[in-house]
């Protein structure tokens, strides 16, 4: 089974994001960089179907040159080969843009599956896996947790709300976006770290693909968002805060 | 272009509140632009939908109705959908933002040649609409180009459903040209993994955690201050999906909803997940060390600093009082 995973490099969980001197974007210097938690999870269940069924993973990821980081971490995890489609201005690109050039990558490569995590962390659109289907005219089924591959093609899990699940059959190859915790994380053995050094990364530009940016929709500017409740911070030390929030429990909101 | 069309969802039977609470984002849209508001219900049989939403709309409509409507597929789905809009041309297509539109609403937009602005939080003049990014950290403001439909799905909760006015709609019928072979995927029933025991909607005080106490083994810390309170446990996904906590305590859009009287958030940045599940709560505690965490924003009470320090603290502050 040849499966590619579709990743995506986004600011570190707990990093201070600040909004840059246009407005237009956030500052990326001095950021620190993470693998998007689903797009783990999306890999994690490509390696596991391969050490099944065996095969090859390759993920495949846009973005400027840092990307190359969160590509290797992923070699390092256990794929075997990796696509950096560098683009200097992702986030010039609407989310159709994004899986023209992600739709570009695949296509040559004719795999089984493709995999990729629900939803970014940082644009949060939640539309790449999906549009990425419809580009290469594949089937798709969305917030899936477990992939199973049947004599017909595959059997998942879909995660439905408030609870509920469903099984999808589908036949392959087909596009799925993984949801978080489906599986475990692996961590990269110090010899996957070794190894990664010398698997392939293949380079291809933007305009190698001959992908303009999309330019339907338009990210204007960037905001702080707008404070719903006015929210009384109590001060003080652990103590202190501790106290003054029973006070207010017993006499404001009367819950204690 | 003309026309505002919002497409409604059923679940159980009746539309869900989002529905109209998409309803009421279409309203805004056609202040501005002066536009009725029309509504399309879809599937098998859809003669008792479109009698609900004709009272609620005051332009029209449409039954979008197939037997291959039921179950839903996103292929079954994209298919009529682009059918009917390729024959109606709307100036703006509006959708609750489900777990089901997620699955299909965007590959219907890419094959009309547009992009689903996702999620939409705000519209103001232009219009522009306001999405968040980062986790809820950032607000973004986003706008569609260029001639075409333009499509946007509303977040549950952003929107007043209440406001969703009376009408009187004319209700017409509108028959997509589908065939099995089409349809890709096969659905399966829907089931739940195990019998619910934790009832977290029907609680009066909830104790959430979040990523914050970094490891199962600090969660007593958290379930002394729950026992103090005579608090139910929750948590946030993370949490879940590690296992630490299970499933059925995981509260946010893939697990419960509630709407306690106290919900002390304990290390939760506030992902928008996780707000859609509770931010119903009358009164919202929220103790984090990071004070641009989202949480912050629809909290009630806050208190920055270390969870380690100030959730102990607070427990035994609870436990004197009771004395």
């Amino acid at each position: 089974m040849k499966i590619i995973v579709a990743i995506k490099q986004v600011p570190e969980r707990d990093a201070q994001v600040r909004i840059n001197s246009t407005g237009g974007w956030i500052e990326e210097a001095d950021l620190q960089w993470a693998l998007n938690e689903s797009d783990a999870y999306a890999l994690e269940e490509a390696l596991q179907l391969k050490e099944k069924h065996s095969g090859e993973v390759v993920v495949l990821s846009a973005g400027p040159g840092r990307v190359g980081s969160t590509i290797r971490e992923a070699l390092a995890k256990g794929a075997d080969r990796a696509i950096h489609v560098e683009c200097n201005d992702l986030e010039r690109h609407d989310v159709v843009g994004i899986a023209r050039l992600l739709a570009a990558a695949v296509g040559p490569e004719k795999p089984d599956l493709v995999l990729t995590g629900l939803q970014s962390d940082d644009f949060g659109h939640g539309q790449t896996g999906v549009v990425l289907a419809e580009l290469l005219g594949l089937p798709h089924a969305s917030l899936i947790l477990h992939v199973e591959k049947t004599d017909t093609g595959l059997l998942v899990k879909r995660e439905l709300e408030e609870g509920w699940f469903q099984e999808v059959a589908l036949p392959i190859p087909a596009v799925l976006t993984i949801q978080s915790g489906g599986s475990k994380l692996r961590y990269a053995t110090l010899m996957g770290i070794k190894r990664a050094k010398t698997k392939e990364v293949r380079r291809i530009t933007a305009s190698e693909l001959s992908v303009a940016p999309g330019q339907v929709v338009i990210l204007d500017k960037l905001s702080l968002p707008h404070k719903q409740k006015s929210t009384q911070i109590l001060a003080g030390d652990a103590k202190e805060a501790a106290s003054a929030l029973v006070e207010k429990l017993r006499f404001e909101v009367r819950v204690l | 272009m003309s026309g505002i069309w919002v497409v409604l969802e059923e679940r159980d039977g009746r539309m869900g509140r989002i529905s109209w609470e998409a309803v009421a984002a279409a309203r805004q849209l056609g202040e501005q632009t002066g536009a009725p508001v029309s509504a399309i219900v879809i599937g098998a049989e859809t003669q008792a939908a479109a009698d609900e939403a004709s009272a609620r709309v005051t332009g029209r409509v449409v039954r979008l109705q197939h037997s291959l409507l039921f179950p839903y597929t996103a292929d079954g789905f994209t298919s009529a959908l682009e059918q009917f809009f390729r024959a109606e041309q709307p100036a703006y297509a509006v959708f609750p933002h489900t777990y089901q539109v997620r699955d299909y609403a965007p590959a219907l937009a890419a094959r009309l040649g547009q992009v689903l602005i996702g999620d939409v939080t705000g519209i103001t003049e232009g219009p522009e609409f306001t999405r968040q990014l980062m986790q809820g950290r950032l607000n973004g403001t986003f706008r569609h180009t260029g001639e075409g439909t333009c499509f946007l799905s509303v977040q549950s909760g952003a929107f007043r459903a209440d406001t969703a006015g009376n009408g009187n709609a004319e209700v017409s019928l509108f028959a997509p040209v589908l065939e099995a072979a089409q349809i890709r995927t096969r659905p399966g029933e829907c089931f739940r993994a195990s019998a619910q025991t934790v009832d977290l909607g029907s609680a009066q005080i909830i104790v959430s955690v979040g990523r914050g106490i970094q490891e199962a083994e600090n969660l007593p810390i958290v379930e002394q201050l729950a026992q103090a309170l005579g608090a139910e446990l929750a948590a946030s996904r993370p949490i879940c999906d590690s296992g630490w906590l299970p499933m059925e305590r995981q509260v946010g859009s893939s697990g419960q909803t509630v709407s306690p009287r106290l919900y002390v958030a304990i290390g939760i940045s506030g992902a928008i997940q996780h707000l859609v599940g509770m931010k119903g709560s009358q009164c919202v505690v929220a103790i984090n060390k990071d004070p641009d965490a989202p949480i912050f924003e629809i909290a009630d009470y806050g208190i920055v600093g270390d969870l380690f320090e100030v959730v102990p603290a607070l427990t035994a502050a609870v436990n004197a009082i009771k004395q």
